[in-house]
């Protein structure tokens, strides 16, 4: 690659961000897809893998005796800090990385440097091919009951004609004509008219979205007031209609000087107008890089952190999206009434909140399979600007927003409120995260033949969702059933420590409840079936020997280890004056997420770094599945553990 | 005194009760000497019975002739009593008024209460100084169990028996108490089974302006070092607040008279800013504006959870010189008997698998609180609510349960116990039917005759039925030590006591219960498995074919 100038530096040094006093010296080896860190040390093989599509900023700062120090931020908020030996060296790897992690398109090539084109993992191409069906969006209309008298197919936007942002198949009220749609396509942003989001088939109340009217200071548009009316219609239980602006109404009222700006209810029949107030996306990045800030301090006290946390804003934002999306589902569930969402072009805002609404309704977006459509229908289809929010190829820094981590967060918050409701884990949503800014799967990128030559993250998922299942869930749990009612009493949201300081493994528990209760629903599971197989026996009266065979087989030993297998050593609670404290630092196990598919020495890597004994941790979660009469290995770690 | 004589009107009817989360319910409120009572007088509501003793206080609004009381508890709790006619409603807000602070130990309801259940175990005797003794002995011979202080004459606030180095004699001791703040000279508080090495805990030493020595003292604490090693004395205050102490006649171990130690100061705050601290806290939960600004600079300006990150990452630090430094610890603050105990206690939490039992906790807070000379009932005689001037009252012992909360947060396989059981064992701390909080000290619980006269909390919790409740289901022992988080992003608010009375903990109590069911349906199969392996192994006895394969 010619944009690599120098591939391997020697003994850089990779510093811990919580205690930097500790370090591993090591080397790092720049390739065309990741910065690798090998950590010099015999026996163990400590890997620290990064993918140049998440580094978000490479900053090398000025020469000291100790070497010359690159710090690089990425996008899932791993902030790695090298200390590279000379000056020289430093400034060639951060040119390089600089280059790398800019992809750059080059249309007439069709050919780009984003590492979904590059990232092929060993399927056969059929089975590609197949990945990319694997969400129906249609199938998830007709799972709402459409199209029926109300709502029908529109092929308006065929070939996206009417609105180059919109899905090509919408759902419209029946009594809509496309001249209405049309015409009322022209009086919105972008075209973006009126349209479904969801159909509630209990009350016929419908969520709609679409972008702020051409309405100025006193515009009007016939067909949009038709528009609202056929949407009104499209509920025959109710007499009005909601009209959501999730804008400051200052926004707004600026926006009626660019020939912008609101509806005027004076002009459409039957609506309530409302304003919710969520801020603009410059609002939020500005209040996520403050947040990250009070994330990075080193060592600070806690009223640091708190005051950083209150001061950037973040959790008000996120109090306020979910509270619109609060309000809409109660609109939809309680009070029956259709709404229709927007905000300036309908599709930041106005994705989080028919997304959000989506999530406390209705309680299949709240299943893996669920939430992945969700996003497919609410931001992919509904064209959220991914490539330029998430910053994919080189463009205007004022574009970036954090919008969807927004949403993702909004659901966290409701996953810690209602732990039994969602079928995913917080693992899911982070991993979604991760990956809507690594650009290793096709689906968050807006470009032309996509489908022809990347992967499709969901069916990634969809394989692995062993690791995503919240053992807590059960389909026929009550807090499964119906609309989600979250309190948003302000102590109720809390710091997603879990994907903001993701990558400090000393500041997370060093048990997890949720690993612990998988290992015990997997045990379960087998205990399950060799009862099954006894009692099968015992029904035909096999022969006694049969049974010996079958009972000789011990359910499989529990190596959660690696995953529990947390550092546990004292932090630095002395401010620094006791040094000789041994410890033993590990690298992010963000490499899991960042490359699975793409070395095998990662896994090993994983395996290699043992758990630490000062814990305790790795005798929990090696639980014998059987007690005292059974046969134990003796190699076993809990055999030797009861030894010592 | 007569309880009758503070009663002014024991009985009013259509009193309309509301509390958090439950429906309202209407019925008769009566008052006895020791409880408010509101009964619906019907089959099958529930009824309330509140504790005068857990009131922290009341506050009376008028609308017309219908008079509310908010009564505010000591577990943080508040509910509302809407009392009909101006004078009923006066006459029993005085009468709580006058109940509910009743200074005379005597008239607590402990001394009235007999209990329904039956005593398995007597709590007043489980665990007892020489019983503890015993398990050291077994693993060290190097201390003795002293009665220097059988008459309470050495240190009014330690127990009789007190465990020492060996070879340092009663003089010395006395000699050496006369140097410590409150008499509470050097003792035992922890021996590390697995390096020998001891954690110490005493009140600051008197060295007063002029710098003044007691060879006694360092020769007692010398005593606890192995040879040619050097020890740690953690002070709990910051090195000015503990010179400002000398002008007072307290101080602090001099490096020239303590070669052999090496001092560290911390900075764990003294009573009244805590206590402080905690009504802060609960007024900023109890806002009601829905402000995130407001809650976040709130719950910052309360300075709680800096108390919590402080309180925590002493006690790790003292752990840490003991497991990883391999080197004996002296821990005091002032008088010895608050933050000292915070971080005595935290320790072993850390250090010793056996204190994360529900047992090990119990003798835990009977050694390193109760017995230690904690003055419960001077930090407890009010709470979070109270209107009247502060005097010796202060969360230290809520803050030592909010740190034990955060380290099972970060551990929640490694504690027998469940959050439900700290919540318990906090309220029985501020009001409690049970005589074991009662009191500041051993010598004024024998004084009043407790074990005699009242029942243990533990003889109620040391049961079957009560300990299946207060059990953790996900716990499997863990015989390590384990080193908490203590970042800002690590520690939370203890919702389970702060925000309890404000959110519905339905659905996470759901998902305990949930938790409980896939561990237990686990544990089920695994029975039956088991059974069935017996079984085939009976089989395999009787039928000889199989003996030969």
């Amino acid at each position: 690659m010619e944009h690599i100038r120098l591939p391997k530096v020697e003994n850089v040094r990779l510093l811990d961000r919580v205690s930097p006093r500790r370090s591993r010296v090591g080397t790092l080896y720049l390739t065309a897809t990741h910065t690798i860190f090998v950590e010099n040390k015999t026996g163990v093989r400590n890997e620290t893998w990064v993918l140049h599509s998440l580094v978000c900023s490479v900053e090398k700062q000025a020469a000291a005796a100790s070497g010359c120090s690159l710090l690089i931020h990425c996008k899932n908020f791993q902030v790695l800090h090298f200390v590279v030996p000379r000056e020289q060296e430093c400034h060639d790897v951060h040119l390089s990385l600089q280059r790398l992690s800019q992809p750059v398109l080059c249309l007439a090539e069709r050919h780009t440097e984003l590492y979904c084109f590059s990232y092929k993992p060993n399927v056969d191409e059929k089975e590609r091919c197949q990945e990319w069906d694997f969400l129906d969006l249609k199938a998830d209309y007709s799972r709402m009951g459409l199209p029926n008298s109300l709502w029908k197919l529109s092929p308006v936007n065929q070939h996206y004609k009417v609105s180059d942002s919109y899905p090509a198949d919408l759902f419209v009220p029946a009594s809509a004509t496309p001249p209405v749609i049309v015409g009322s396509s022209k009086f919105r942003s972008r075209g973006r008219f009126p349209t479904l989001s969801y159909y509630s088939k209990e009350n016929h109340a419908a969520i709609c979205r679409s972008s702020q009217p051409l309405s100025g200071f006193s515009a009007r548009c016939l067909e949009d007031e038709q528009m609202l009316e056929a949407i009104l219609r499209s509920n025959p239980c109710s007499d009005f209609m909601y009209v959501v602006d999730t804008r400051p109404k200052l926004n707004a009222i600026a926006n009626r000087a660019a020939g912008k700006g609101y509806e005027n209810e004076d002009n459409y029949s039957n609506i309530k107008f409302q304003f919710i107030g969520i801020e603009n996306i410059h609002v939020m990045r500005n209040s996520q890089q403050k947040m990250l800030g009070a994330c990075e301090l080193r060592s600070p006290s806690m009223s640091d952190f708190l005051e950083g946390l209150e001061s950037s804003g973040w959790l008000k934002h996120i109090k306020a999206v979910l509270d619109a999306g609060i309000f809409i589902a109660k609109a939809v569930a309680e009070e029956g009434v259709s709404v229709l969402v927007h905000c300036s072009d309908g599709w930041d805002r106005t994705a989080q909140v028919c997304s959000v609404a989506c999530v406390l309704l209705d309680p299949y977006y709240r299943t893996l399979r669920g939430l992945m459509v969700l996003i497919e229908k609410d931001w992919v289809s509904f064209g959220h600007k991914f490539s330029h929010r998430c910053n994919h190829l080189v463009g205007d820094p004022k574009e970036v927003s954090p919008i969807i981590d927004q949403f993702l967060e909004c659901v966290w918050q409701l996953m810690e409120q209602f732990p039994c409701a969602f079928e995913f884990n917080a693992r899911f949503l982070i991993t979604i995260h991760s990956h809507i800014y690594s650009c290793q799967y096709g689906n968050f990128i807006d470009l032309k033949l996509l489908r022809e030559r990347t992967h499709s993250l969901w069916s990634y998922l969809w394989k692995n969702q062993a690791d995503y299942i919240n053992p807590l869930y059960r389909p026929d749990h009550s807090q499964t059933q119906g609309l989600l009612r979250p309190s948003t009493a302000p102590y109720c949201f809390k710091f997603w420590r879990g994907l903001y300081n993701r990558f400090d493994q000393g500041m997370h528990p060093r048990q997890s409840v949720e690993d612990y209760l998988r290992a015990i629903r997997e045990e379960t599971q087998q205990l399950e079936e060799q009862l099954k197989i006894a009692h099968l026996e015992q029904e035909q009266e096999w022969s006694v020997t049969q049974k010996a065979v079958t009972f000789d087989k011990s359910p499989t030993a529990w190596a959660l280890g690696n995953d529990l297998g947390l550092a546990n050593t004292p932090q630095d609670y002395t401010g620094g004056f006791i040094t000789s404290s041994p410890c033993q630092p590990k690298a992010p196990d963000g490499r899991r997420i960042l490359l699975t598919q793409d070395s095998n020495q990662t896994s090993e890597s994983n395996l290699s770094s043992g758990s630490d004994q000062e814990s305790g941790i790795a005798d929990v979660s090696c639980r014998s599945p059987l007690s005292t009469d059974s046969t134990r290995d003796p190699d076993s770690d809990e055999a030797a553990y009861s030894a010592a | 005194m007569e309880f009758a004589e503070l009663i002014k009107t024991p009985r009013v009817d259509g009193v309309a009760l509301h509390r958090p989360f439950m429906p309202t319910v209407e019925g008769t409120l009566c008052l006895t000497g020791h409880h408010l009572i509101l009964s619906s007088r019907q089959d099958n509501t529930e009824e309330l019975w509140l504790l005068h003793s857990n009131i922290d206080s009341i506050e009376k609004r008028f609308v017309g002739s219908l008079g509310s009381i908010i009564v505010k508890c000591k577990d943080l709790r508040m509910i509302q009593l809407d009392i009909p006619g101006m004078e009923e409603c006066l006459n029993i807000a005085s009468s709580i008024e006058a109940l509910s602070t009743l200074d005379l130990l005597s008239l607590m309801y402990p001394f009235f209460y007999r209990p329904m259940f039956e005593v398995i175990e007597d709590g007043w005797n489980s665990f007892l100084p020489e019983d503890a003794f015993k398990d050291l002995e077994s693993m060290t011979d190097e201390w003795r169990l002293s009665e220097v202080n059988k008459d309470f004459s050495v240190c009014p606030s330690y127990p009789p028996l007190v465990a020492v180095p060996k070879y340092v004699d009663d003089d010395t001791l006395k000699k050496a108490a006369t140097f410590r703040h409150g008499g509470r000279f050097p003792v035992l508080s922890y021996y590390h089974k697995k390096n020998g090495m001891v954690m110490m805990r005493a009140g600051q030493p008197l060295t007063g302006t002029n710098g003044r020595r007691c060879k006694e003292d360092e020769k007692l604490i010398n005593a606890t070092l192995r040879p040619g090693k050097r020890g740690y004395i953690i002070d709990t205050r910051t090195i000015n607040v503990a010179q400002q102490a000398k002008a007072r006649g307290g101080g602090f171990e001099s490096e020239a008279n303590y070669p052999q130690w090496r001092r560290i100061h911390k900075a764990i705050e003294r009573s009244n800013i805590l206590q402080e601290s905690l009504i802060k806290l609960v007024e900023a939960c109890n806002d009601q504006s829905h402000s995130m600004d407001r809650w976040l600079s709130k719950l910052e300006a309360s300075n709680w959870q800096t108390h919590v990150k402080e309180i925590l990452t002493t006690a790790c630090l003292a752990a840490q010189c003991i497991d990883r430094e391999g080197a004996s610890v002296l821990v005091h603050g002032t008088e010895g008997t608050d933050s000292t105990l915070q971080v005595t206690s935290l320790a072993q939490i850390i250090l010793d698998p056996a204190c994360r039992t529900i047992r090990g906790f119990q003798g835990l807070v009977e050694r390193e609180w109760l017995q230690a000379g904690h003055p419960f009932q001077q930090r407890c005689a009010q709470s979070a609510y109270s209107n009247s001037k502060p005097r010796q009252e202060a969360p230290s012992f809520l803050l030592f349960l909010d740190c034990v909360w955060q380290i099972l947060r970060q551990f929640p396989c490694s504690f027998e116990f469940s959050e439900g059981f700290l919540v318990l064992v906090f309220e029985h701390a501020y009001a409690s039917q049970f005589g074991t909080f009662l009191g500041n000290s051993t010598a004024e619980r024998a004084k009043l005759s407790l074990p005699e006269k009242t029942v243990s909390l533990w003889s109620w919790v040391n049961r079957p039925q009560e300990l299946e409740r207060l059990t953790n289901p996900l716990y499997e022992a863990n015989s390590l030590v384990i080193w908490p988080s203590v970042a800002p992003q690590s520690l939370l608010l203890w919702e389970g006591v702060f925000l309890r009375w404000n959110r519905s903990s339905k659905c996470l109590d759901e998902a305990y219960e949930e938790m409980g069911h896939i561990i237990a349906y686990n544990k089920e199969l695994q029975n039956k498995v088991n059974s069935l392996r017996r079984q085939l192994a009976q089989l395999e006895t009787e039928d000889p074919l199989l003996q030969s394969p």
